[in-house]
């Protein structure tokens, strides 16, 4: 049996119902890997011994008849931008090409308090800029629906080794889309959680106050059942939301009777493809046929957030990056005759264009007589577009509207464009802005093969409803588990 | 043309908490280089800072001391500049909002009160230190120091003379002594400022170019420093030249400060909001509490030293400065068995005289209130000689003996009994003749001989007042 080509759910009833061991799983995925994998380009890093290990350590404490989370003995991939003890974690740079962490990132922790096997790392825009996969100092990833067109970014790797059966689950990091428009690229589930839900502790930071770590999965119990072990509360991040969490599998409740449903025009305007609004609607109209009530509705300031979301994330990520300049760790220039070349040459050479491209960007709207024009008015825009969400959740309980605003590009199409490229985010950016969670799942087919995806927005702390309307649809078309043949 | 000088100060104190401002890391300092380190001190890729609760708490204690208005809503903010010992590439302050604002503190300046504003007072967190060695082509980093608390203390330019800054930077010190939030300790760099420095014509009230000399490193230094610039900037004037505001690198050893960077060539930080970190949002009980627990600082020390013990200014000003020598002269004070002049003598002689020369501190001896004022009392009731005193109080802080012990048994009882005094000043006066006609003869230094010869003859334990007055009577 191909074991990789199982959710979750399915292979942790496998393992208590022993009909297969976790070393199987895993062969079964570093197979997968092997025969696939220089198709896909899903990985930076395999980290094949230590999955063996680590499944035998699950197959023994269940010979044992230890009790163990559900996510025991699973697979899972990270993306390269999560630290990972004693194993490289490059975030797809070369100015951190051999970069090992001495320390777990707090979602790695609670991963591996749940038992889960590590498979490797997954590539990604370099430091998580992009929206293509493009942009890797390593390699391009593929979607793995076909080959020929990116897997979307900066979750690439994430997204394609879920979708490809190189993963069961996967981790990803959502700063403006970046889990959510590879989710709806490679047909898979992305959740990009509440800010302040996951710990960032060992996310190395592109925007600090809008980046999210989050899950990918092929199901949405899947994706329920890693999101309850990775969220909650973290003494080493600040910013950690202290709440309690529910255990969302256990809550998933797929009654949507009377749940308002809101549809925001802006995300259905000009630029979104007709294709996509048409698979969004139908999804639309199939939920409201099964007790859900469709709310038109309206974010007037959706059209500036993309300005808002590029001015805030520049301008944090100048300062994250600032760290990477050659002196503890990571690429150093041979070529330097003294400190200020060691700095400039080390980052010249070590960064990528679209990296240096934000980092002048953002360097710029921070510095002194700018800051105002450019920083605090994209802070005050901030505020609008939540007050604006909030607003809209007095009138709807959730809102649907497409992903990307077409499906997967080809490789190569667009990455001498950035504006062109900045403009896929259009959908996903308010979220990331206003803090809210918001799911990705698929939802049919283009003509030309390639998966289209919509997503689910809630209010803060919302993320059950939004799995449980996810639920139901999933149900209605019969489950999303769809790993193509490569 | 006379001159006015205009002084603002910038103090930098590291608070003595016990882990540091950002992370779990000991905040200790003479360890072994990079050992008091962690991934978030030095900034590893990923890493979060989360704030010490106990820095917000010594901060606002500071405020409370300066009378500040405290900001019960502010932001940390990030200061962004490159420099390998600041290893996340910027240094987390307050830039717009600072903890307190607002406030001023009184010093004692020739014995007159001087009052001085103060600016802000924000939180910080420190750098690495950088080392250069000279066998290696380089400098190497020691990141211990990183993420060791701050707080930043600047006042108004409000000082006008060297002096006044000395008696601003020394008040400061005592008080953050008397908070017990910072060690203060010099030589170990944990109290440094950086000096403003303009001059403008005497009776202008419209102040001249300022430059500022980083990193002063001693309050003497502080002292040296303005001193330089104020005549450097003077003779510059007095020359014709014009003064272009900039910053200077002051070189202590040198006594002389150099140009570092023009204000063309400023850096511009790029302040923006942590995001890593949450508003700090304090309750008015927290803030009123830490009021509450504040000690009587040593200005109102002072006044009341001044006015309940009958000291001179000079010696309170010593006494109040060192917060254990107040301590143990207010102890003393307490069981209430001689003087408090004696006692503020003795602190300020003997025992300061000690404790500088082992340099020591008071709690680093076994000099306690119950020892000094007994020692003190047998000294006063003329039970034993001053000079006794001195050997009775080597013996009591180099054993844990009590001084009535040590008096007993050394038999350093001062004998003070007229009949027997006599006895030996006659028999004084019959062996030295020879004086006797000098000192008749008006060689008055001759007496003192020969009190000198009474102390000898009674192995020191003779009042000498009284035999000198019997000396006196015996040969008037």
């Amino acid at each position: 049996m191909e074991l990789y080509k199982l959710t979750a759910t399915e292979l942790s009833n496998m393992l208590r119902n022993k009909e297969c061991s976790s070393v199987e799983i895993t062969k079964s995925v570093i197979d997968r890997i092997t025969n696939v994998e220089n198709k896909v380009n899903a990985y930076i890093t395999v980290t094949n011994e230590l999955a063996i290990e680590q499944a035998k350590s699950v197959d023994e404490k269940l010979a044992k008849g230890n009790k163990l989370s559900p996510l025991a003995g699973i697979p899972v991939g990270i993306k390269d931008n999560i630290c990972t003890k004693d194993v490289l974690t490059t975030c797809a740079s070369k100015i951190l090409y051999n970069f090992v962490p001495p320390y777990n990132a707090t979602v790695y922790n609670r991963l591996l308090d749940n038992d889960v096997v590590l498979t490797g790392k997954l590539n990604l825009d370099e430091f998580a800029m992009g929206s293509s996969c493009e942009n890797s100092y390593f390699k391009k990833t593929s979607n793995p629906h076909n080959l020929e067109y990116v897997p979307g970014g900066s979750s690439g790797g994430s997204a394609a080794a879920v979708a490809a059966g190189e993963a069961i689950l996967t981790l990803g990091s959502d700063t403006g889309g970046s889990i959510r428009l590879p989710a709806a690229y490679c047909g898979v589930v992305g959740l990009k959680p509440t800010y302040g839900s996951v710990s960032r502790y060992g996310l190395v930071a592109f925007a600090s106050s809008l980046d999210q770590i989050g899950p990918f999965a092929r199901s949405i119990n899947d994706t329920a059942m890693i999101y309850s072990a990775i969220c909650g509360a973290d003494k080493m991040d600040a910013t950690s939301a202290k709440r309690e969490y529910p255990n969302f599998v256990a809550n998933l409740n797929t009654n949507i009777k009377g749940l308002r449903i809101g549809l925001p025009k802006e995300y259905f305007a000009e630029g979104v493809s007709e294709e996509v609004k048409q698979n969004v609607m139908e999804a639309a109209k199939l939920l409201e046929q099964n007790g859900a009530v469709l709310v038109p509705v309206s974010l007037p300031s959706t059209d500036y957030a993309l300005s808002a979301y590029y001015i805030i994330s520049s301008a944090e990520a100048s300062s994250n990056l600032a760290r990477f300049d050659g002196v503890k760790y990571g690429y150093r220039t041979e070529n330097y005759n003294n400190l200020i070349e060691m700095y400039e040459n080390t980052r010249s050479e070590g960064f990528g264009d679209e990296v240096k491209r934000r980092i002048l960007l953002g360097t710029f709207v921070l510095s002194s007589g700018y800051y105002d024009a450019y920083y605090k008015r994209a802070k005050l825009l901030q505020k609008q577009i939540l007050n604006e969400f909030n607003e809209t959740f007095e009138q709807c309980d959730v809102l649907l509207t497409p992903t990307g605003t077409d499906t997967a590009f080809k490789i190569g199409e667009k990455s001498n464009d950035p504006i062109k490229m900045y403009a896929n985010d259009i959908c996903t950016v308010t979220v990331n802005i206003a803090g809210l969670p918001a799911i990705s799942i698929p939802c049919g087919k283009a003509k030309n093969g390639l998966p289209i995806g919509m997503q689910f927005i809630g209010p803060k702390f919302s993320e059950q409803s939004l799995f449980n309307v996810s639920k139901k649809y999933e149900d209605l078309v019969g489950g999303f588990n769809d790993v193509p043949t490569l | 043309m006379e001159y006015e000088l205009v002084v603002g100060l910038e103090v930098h104190a590291e608070l003595s908490t016990q882990s540091k401002i950002y992370c779990s890391c000991k905040n200790e300092f003479g360890r072994e280089v990079n050992t008091h380190c962690c991934p978030v001190c030095t900034g590893m890729p990923g890493t979060l800072p989360t704030l010490n609760e106990k820095v917000i708490e010594y901060a606002v204690l500071m405020g409370h001391a300066l009378n500040c208005n405290i900001h019960q809503v502010c932001k940390q903010d990030r200061k962004n500049y490159f420099y390998p010992d600041l290893p996340k590439a910027y240094q987390i302050s307050q830039f717009d909002i600072p903890l307190c604002e607002t406030g001023y503190v009184d010093v004692l300046v020739d014995g007159e009160q001087k009052r001085i504003g103060i600016t802000r007072i924000h939180i910080e967190e420190d750098a690495g230190k950088l080392l250069h060695n000279e066998n290696f082509a380089g400098s190497l980093v020691d990141f211990n120091r990183c993420g060791v608390p701050l707080i930043e203390i600047v006042s108004e330019p409000d000082i006008r003379s060297a002096k006044e800054a000395k008696a601003y930077l020394d008040t400061i010190k005592s008080i953050l002594q008397y908070l017990n939030i910072s060690d203060c300790k010099m030589e170990e760099g944990s109290i440094r400022c950086d000096v403003n420095v303009s001059v403008m014509p005497k009776g202008s009230n419209k102040f001249g170019t300022r430059c500022e000399m980083k990193n002063v490193n001693t309050f003497s230094g502080a002292v040296r420093a303005i001193e330089y610039e104020a005549k450097r900037q003077i003779e510059l004037i007095e020359a014709g030249g014009t003064i272009v505001q900039e910053t200077r690198k002051w070189d202590d050893a040198k006594g002389e400060s150099i140009p570092l960077r023009s204000k063309e060539d400023a850096h511009d930080y790029r302040y923006f909001p942590e995001p890593d970190l949450l508003t700090i949002v304090l309750e008015d009980e927290y803030v009123e509490n830490l009021k509450k627990s504040l000690p009587e600082l040593p200005n109102a020390k002072h006044i009341r030293y001044v006015k309940s013990y009958e000291l001179s200014q000079k010696d309170t000003g010593l006494l109040v400065e060192n917060i254990e020598k107040a301590k143990l002269f207010e102890d003393c004070i307490a069981l209430n068995k001689c003087s408090p002049k004696i006692i503020c003598n003795w602190i300020l002689g003997d025992i300061s005289k000690y404790l500088n020369e082992t340099n020591k501190t008071i709690s680093d001896t076994n000099i306690t209130a119950e020892k000094l004022t007994e020692l003190l009392a047998i000294i006063e009731k003329g039970d034993i000689s001053n000079a006794s005193g001195k050997i009775v109080f080597e013996e009591m802080i180099a054993t844990e003996k009590m001084p009535k012990d040590i008096v007993k048994e050394k038999g350093l009882i001062q004998i003070s009994d007229e009949s027997e005094l006599e006895k030996v000043v006659q028999n004084i006066i019959d062996n030295n003749q020879k004086s006797i006609e000098d000192y008749n003869n008006g060689k008055t230094n001759a007496l003192g001989f020969l009190v000198g010869q009474c102390m000898k003859a009674t192995k020191g334990q003779g009042n000498p007042a009284k035999m000198k007055e019997i000396l006196l009577k015996l040969i008037g």
